[in-house]
């Protein structure tokens, strides 16, 4: 023990001094690892982060192996992918997980956003971290999209189809945007080599570099919590938070736990369900593309399926695509849009609670709405959640300002 | 240099100059790699015209084609398809074809066609460019003449590709430019020069 106590504050010798002397190598696993206070009362909801994490990895390793055997070739895209199902081995393996894997970040992504609404963590001092999110999440929506026309299914032909179609409706320029999209006069292989180039290089490129500034920033200010209250505001004698506890080994060994729950999950769907009925991967798309013919029933993959529902609400062309584009747009401008003096759900009041789970009930039932066809009561009913949707942001200024909130702790509460 | 001898005139100057001579050049390297992304020489060659030979094609019959890519049909009318479209007018949104970017002038008429017995339309919604399935069974109940409808948004057009009232295509189906080379032998893609 005193050898231990000895040791600290003494110079370091050897190869990590080395290192240390050339590169801030354990300076930078302290400030963001082993001295990075969040707070002790995280719950079930804040393992969604690190889970983006393994997803994001999982996709970029397949992702690489995949890459090896398909070709971006309209001729032969859709044959190489049967051909690593079939004749690669554990090629199955690789594409379900990929496949999988698309799925598997929106549903982590979209809990993980609904997190931060939970618990307000979109709020000052974080707004920035919540742009930046909201910017990975624009970014995962493109990269899914152009994965999906590499199969170069049905599915993939007609859903890029329409997806593009929608640039379209803007005035002037629309039309000669459409074009320098495919680079052609329709989806072609022309059109199929470049939304390889921006699935495998660009996108990932811009994903990655996103998820570094959001974890920048994120450091920069710290952790929220299911408080919503600063834990810097309460620090001990040498500056460490009252409430916090360091990232590793106290998160880290949490995480681990959640992260192998979590691969359970996820190996259980690679293996038993990796076409989740046709939700992850579109009955459809099992048949090569063909121009001529559009599939009866048209769905985008369910995790675009409530702005699409919102998109097909509207009969108009130009006000379709205007209020697709606010639909995913909108919650970017949440930290100016609460007016709330609280963070979390835990003290906010009974209109913001409701609001809440409107906006959660519209939500989802968008999402359901998005794969029915486009007729008669769905359309009336996209039209009635629609409209919910877009109150529940508009109207936040008025009701979270009149909203009766309850007294925030000075420090954080334990199954709160 | 000290901080007096400093002359901050000049030195914001250089700055502006040197930022703008910078963007300027920015900008122009953006050029090739933004003129990369449009049609290339290839691309505009396999856009070239098709021909459609019609001679087999039977009255109330329609092929599809491809013409750049493009789905297009040719569908030959018969009489009693040819007299519904009159009575369509009013739930029409655009009956007399006066957008004109949808169709050439000679297709600026009621059946939309060069020979009103055959028409000659893009195969792609106008909303978001789905193929449109052609339902010419005749329903007076539901107001239907016959036609097309689109399966991704549910957009209704009459046997000459005009659109409906109350759908979410704003247009009619386009019409190519198109000729009659001979009789039975149509041109896609191309409508001057000699016949």
């Amino acid at each position: 023990m005193a050898r231990i106590e000895a040791e600290v504050g003494t110079p370091k010798g050897g190869f990590m001094k080395w290192i240390d002397d050339r590169f801030p190598f354990t300076s930078t696993m302290k400030y963001h690892v082993t001295e990075y206070y969040a707070s002790k009362n995280f719950n079930f909801w804040y393992v969604f982060g690190v889970l983006a994490f393994v997803v994001l990895f999982i996709q970029l390793f397949t992702g690489i192996f995949l890459t090896m055997n398909y070709k971006p070739d309209a001729a032969q895209a859709f044959a190489s992918v049967e051909y690593i199902m079939r004749d690669v081995e554990w090629g199955w393996l690789i594409r379900y997980m990929h496949s999988t894997g698309a799925s598997f970040f929106f549903i982590v992504v979209y809990l993980h956003m609904f997190r931060a609404m939970l618990y307000g963590s979109y709020k000052k001092p974080r707004e920035l971290i919540w742009i930046i999110g909201m910017l990975i999440f624009l970014v995962l929506m493109a990269e899914a999209f152009a994965g999906y026309l590499l199969p170069w299914g049905q599915m993939s032909y007609w859903g890029a189809q329409v997806i593009i179609s929608l640039f379209g409706a803007i005035p002037v320029v629309g039309d000669a945007l459409v074009e320098i999209i495919r680079g052609d006069y329709s989806i072609s292989d022309i059109t199929l080599n470049r939304f390889f180039a921006l699935h495998v290089i660009a996108l990932p490129l811009a994903l990655i570099g996103l998820v570094f500034v959001h974890i920048v920033a994120l450091h920069e200010v710290g952790s929220n919590n299911p408080d919503g209250i600063e834990i810097k505001e309460n620090k001990d004698a040498k500056g460490v938070p009252l409430d916090g506890i360091a990232f590793h080994p106290y998160h880290t060994s949490k995480d681990l736990v959640a992260i192998i729950i979590f691969l359970m999950i996820f190996s259980a769907v690679v293996f038993f369900a990796p076409e989740m009925g046709g939700y992850f991967l579109e009955h459809a798309n099992f048949e090569p593309a063909n121009l001529t013919a559009t599939p009866e029933h048209i769905a985008p993959v369910w995790y675009f399926t409530p702005f699409y529902a919102i998109l097909r609400a509207v009969p108009d062309k130009l006000w379709g695509f205007i209020l697709f584009g606010l639909s995913v747009l909108l919650p970017m401008f949440l930290p100016w849009l609460d007016k709330s003096r609280v963070k979390s759900i835990r003290y906010r009041g009974p209109i913001y609670k409701s609001a809440l789970t409107i906006f959660v009930i519209s939500f989802l039932t968008l999402g359901w709405l998005g794969v029915q066809p486009a007729e008669g009561i769905y359309v009336r009913m996209a039209q009635f959640f629609g409209v919910l949707y877009f109150a529940f942001f508009l109207l936040m200024p008025y009701y979270t300002s009149i909203d009766k909130t309850k007294p925030v702790p000075e420090r954080v509460v334990y199954n709160g | 240099m000290t901080e007096d001898d400093l002359d901050r005139n000049r030195r914001h100057f250089l700055t502006i100059a040197t930022v703008v001579t910078g963007l300027a050049g920015a900008g122009a390297a953006a050029i090739p790699f933004l003129s990369s992304l449009k049609p290339s020489a290839r691309a505009q060659a396999m856009g070239a015209p098709v021909e459609v030979p019609i001679g087999s094609l039977q009255v109330g019959e329609m092929v599809r084609v491809l013409w750049r890519g493009k789905l297009v049909f040719v569908l030959r009318r018969d009489e009693a398809m040819l007299a519904t479209l009159p009575g369509m007018t009013d739930n029409l949104r655009d009956p007399n074809s006066e957008v004109v970017e949808q169709q050439p002038e000679y297709a600026m008429n009621e059946s939309r066609s060069v020979k009103p017995e055959y028409l000659v339309v893009e195969g792609s919604c106008t909303h978001l460019g789905c193929a449109p399935i052609e339902d010419f069974e005749v329903r007076p109940a539901e107001g239907w003449g016959g036609g097309f409808f689109c399966p991704c948004h549910g957009s209704k057009f009459d046997l000459a590709g005009r659109v409906f009232k109350g759908v979410p295509a704003p247009t009619n189906l386009r019409v190519p430019p198109y000729r009659f080379v001979r009789d039975d032998l149509i041109l896609i893609g191309l409508d001057t020069g000699a016949a």
